[in-house]
């Protein structure tokens, strides 16, 4: 592997141990929100990793010149710069999604996982691994928001990634799937509930699959019968 | 001679009911009403019904096996079936197959046994999932089938039911209409009086039970008189029913006495809609109800109201489900605010007064 171990680390806790939503259970207010759809959760997803990976990069910058007593507001200020210029950007380049997402690009300044990721690692590391970690964290957040957007989507309507090339250009086409054709629709699954519900089963699978990992990792200590000879 | 009584543990009293003989009576109560709606509404009913409930216990016994358990004793509790046969009560009696299979999906595995199982739940298993399902899929559960008893001309037949309950129904106009609520609801929305909308109406035969709806809805009469014979085996108490019905009627009542072409009456509430069922079958279940008999006067009375509400102003003809599952989640803060004397402390907690001697 060409990554040194705590950059693996890094990587691994990002997209794993310690997603944001499955790990820390934050973040779950745009989570729910705009999960609706897997088109949907993948440009909140993008938003957010753009803006996720460069506030712990500006915020590991200046670490040595915002003093301690009042770096949240300051991390704020910073944040919300970053989220103004990804919210004109998108308004101007890709104005389908902007006007779905809408109020929620606005909202990942409030965004707890990005203050957490600033004051847990960006204020304390170095740029390369704080740039790292915001990545990471959030290509985590990323598939989550995919992962739970197309299970509602195919429970809901029973499609993946609908208006997928509205939203995000042409050569998107190839994304949009009819997964069961001539679906009633489930409309509970596309409501704020189905969310929740659904969320629900993504957990349980993550801890159903680190329960095995777990076992199977399990060194296999095999007792091997020892014959003492007895002394008379 | 002397006797060495010797304590091994605390002064308990034993009850004899179990789980399994609640459960089974209560079944039993339900069962005039189901029988007849089966009757009423011929083999469709008792097709979902049979669906309605094997899936039900199929579901208990995945979840439970999925927990690692023996699912066999699990089963035999009677929990299951019962959850089974109340939503099929409230179901229309002529859904197709896969309304009562995701019914029963939602009532067991999301309603009762993600939160651990029997006694676990926050809401009524069965209303939980009737909601979802009138949420999900509106047209498949307002369909209601007209009254066509077994065994006379108009009944579809065994293999006609097949098809109805698997391939879904044809000619919907021919063989459905609304029920009485949904019916008043629409016409208000004509600006009709209430006089001009009841000419045909014939309270008598609301109440016996011949009138479209689901099962739990149509018959009244054998209901009450299952929930009354409930009360009198002391399986559930009359706290919750009373003080449910007498809140509708009160309530119903005042506003018809205002104003008589815009309010519906308190005997067509009582008679129409899934006011019994719910009153002696759904807001007594043990779980979801407050303990002490003050907190079930107060959920009582709140589902009336509730109900009286959705009915008259609310956009659904029938609100019983949403008011059972909102008092449900009302339920902990009912508890915890009415609690009942602990022996030997006043209402406060504290300790009384010993008289000195």
């Amino acid at each position: 592997m060409f990554l040194s171990e705590s950059f693996r680390k890094i990587a691994s806790d990002g997209l794993w141990n310690n997603n944001i939503v499955f790990g820390q259970n934050l973040a779950l207010c745009p989570l729910l929100a705009v999960t609706g759809t897997a088109t949907n959760g993948l440009g909140m997803g993008l938003a957010t990793l753009v803006v996720i990976t460069a506030s712990n990069g500006l915020i590991s910058l200046t670490r040595h010149l915002i003093p301690s007593e009042i770096r949240i507001p300051i991390f704020v200020l910073l944040i919300a710069a970053l989220v103004t210029l990804v919210d004109i950007l998108m308004n101007a380049w890709a104005h389908e999604l902007y006007k779905v997402l809408g109020l929620f690009i606005a909202l990942i300044v409030t965004n707890c996982a990005l203050l957490g990721r600033a004051e847990a690692f960006a204020s304390k590391q170095p740029v390369k691994e704080a740039l790292w970690d915001g990545f990471m964290m959030g290509l985590g957040f990323l598939l989550v928001l995919v992962a739970l957007g197309a299970a509602r989507e195919i429970s809901a309507a029973g499609t993946v990634f609908a208006n997928a090339s509205l939203l995000l250009g042409e050569s998107f086409r190839f994304l949009e799937v009819t997964v069961i054709p001539n679906y009633k629709g489930f409309l509970l699954m596309a409501l704020p509930p189905g969310g929740f519900i659904m969320l629900g089963f993504l957990i349980v699978g993550k801890r159903l699959i680190d329960q095995k990992l777990a076992t199977r990792k399990v060194p296999v200590t095999v007792l091997t019968p020892v014959i003492v000879e007895e002394e008379l | 001679m002397m006797v060495h009584l010797k304590p091994s543990s605390g002064a308990h009293v034993g009850a004899k009911s179990s789980v399994s003989q609640i459960m089974w009576q209560v079944m039993l109560a339900l069962t005039p009403a189901t029988v007849f709606g089966i009757w009423c509404f011929g083999w469709p009913a008792l097709n979902l019904f049979v669906i309605t409930v094997l899936s039900a216990v199929v579901f208990e016994a995945f979840c439970i096996r999925l927990a690692g358990r023996a699912a066999m004793p699990v089963i035999l509790d009677g929990s299951a079936v019962l959850t089974g046969w109340l939503l099929a009560m409230t179901l229309p009696p002529w859904a197709p197959w896969w309304i009562g299979v995701v019914g029963s999906g939602l009532a067991i595995v999301l309603g009762k046994q993600v939160y651990g199982g029997l006694g676990q739940n926050l809401f009524n298993p069965a209303m939980l999932a009737r909601v979802a399902l009138l949420i999900s899929f509106p047209i498949e559960m307002t369909t209601w089938a007209n009254v066509s008893p077994l065994f006379f001309s108009d009944s579809p037949g065994l293999v006609e039911s097949w098809r109805i309950t698997f391939a879904g129904l044809e000619n919907l106009d021919a063989s459905t209409g609304a029920t009485t609520l949904g019916y008043i609801k629409t016409e208000f929305s004509q600006n009709r009086l209430l006089t001009d909308i009841l000419k045909d109406y014939s309270g008598f035969l609301d109440f016996i039970g011949w009138t479209r709806g689901s099962m739990g809805e149509n018959s009244a009469l054998l209901l009450g008189l299952g929930g009354v014979w409930l009360i009198r085996k002391g399986i559930i108490q009359w706290q919750i029913p009373v003080s449910l019905l007498l809140t509708v009627v009160l309530l119903s009542g005042v506003f018809h006495l205002i104003d008589s072409e815009h309010y519906v009456g308190p005997l067509l509430h009582l008679n129409s809609g899934a006011m019994m069922c719910l009153a002696f079958f759904i807001a007594t279940d043990y779980v979801t109800s407050p303990n002490t008999k003050t907190g079930q006067l107060v959920f009582g009375s709140g589902c009336g109201l509730l109900i009286f509400v959705i009915r008259t102003w609310g956009a659904y003809p029938e609100g019983a489900g949403f008011a059972v599952l909102l008092m449900n989640s009302a339920t902990p803060l009912i508890d915890h605010y009415i609690r009942p004397r602990i022996y030997g402390r006043d209402r406060k907690g504290k300790p009384l007064e010993i008289p000195k001697s």
